[in-house]
């Protein structure tokens, strides 16, 4: 098993986000900056939150922005955007987020298996505090490939 | 047993609770088919699931059902999801 690409460009460490909507658009950027997605992606991740709610939030301060397989998505890929401050993303319980995770999937067949590993990174409760305090890209790569 | 995981898009969040479901059912020794589904096909792929996992969001929108809807609040913490499950099938 192993996560979706996250190279470095789909990194952005202590951002400035004043919204979610803010935020989850640095996650598209970073997707974009990677090449797994076009730019019209962060759109559709803000539009699933719109039309459904804060249900991406699904961890104490962890938002796993994404928007189904489509023509804005090149290739399966991971971002991650760490917040300078956390913000608020209408959540009952897991506000305000300071993790926010983009991902893009190609096509719903054989996505299960990195998402499988995402579960095994963040089963780990101690890795959405350790992302957020993390200072540069290769600390959060390493927590990411559970190299620590 | 069928239990059905349900977010906005099928993808994403309710693969996680899949995932996570299965191994929580695992360490429980108890065998069930765990899908992940999207909000609007929740009339069919849950028409016959004993148990539907998803976050508050979706409740509203699933509406009447026969299954037992559970909340899950942290979708990363196996304790919780055990607890919420050995409840519902307990």
């Amino acid at each position: 098993m192993s996560l979706p690409p996250l190279p470095e460009e789909a990194i952005t460490i202590g951002a400035d986000a004043r919204t979610w909507r803010e935020a989850v658009r640095l996650a598209g950027a970073g997707l974009e900056a990677s090449g797994a997605a076009r730019s019209a992606y962060s759109e559709e991740m803000i539009r699933m939150i719109e039309e459904h709610g804060p249900y991406v939030v699904i961890a104490p301060g962890l938002a796993l922005a994404h928007a189904r397989p489509g023509p804005d998505v090149i290739k399966d890929g991971l971002a991650v955007v760490t917040l300078s401050t956390p913000v608020a993303f209408g959540h009952p319980h897991n506000d305000p987020v300071s993790v926010v995770l983009g991902l893009a999937i190609l096509s719903i067949e054989g996505h299960l298996a990195s998402v499988a590993e995402l579960a095994n990174v963040f089963n780990d409760p101690t890795a959405i505090p350790a992302i957020a305090a993390a200072k540069d890209a290769a600390t959060i790569i390493a927590i990411m490939k559970r190299e620590q | 047993m069928k239990i059905v995981a349900i977010c906005g898009a099928g993808i994403g969040s309710s693969s996680i609770l899949k995932v996570n479901a299965e191994r929580v059912l695992a360490n429980l020794g108890l065998e069930a088919n765990v899908t992940a589904a999207d909000i609007s096909s929740v009339r069919t792929v849950a028409a016959d699931a004993q148990v539907i996992l998803t976050s508050s969001e979706f409740v509203e929108a699933i509406g009447k059902t026969f299954a037992d809807v559970i909340v899950i609040e942290n979708y990363f913490d196996l304790r919780e999801l055990t607890e919420k499950l050995e409840k519902s099938l307990g």
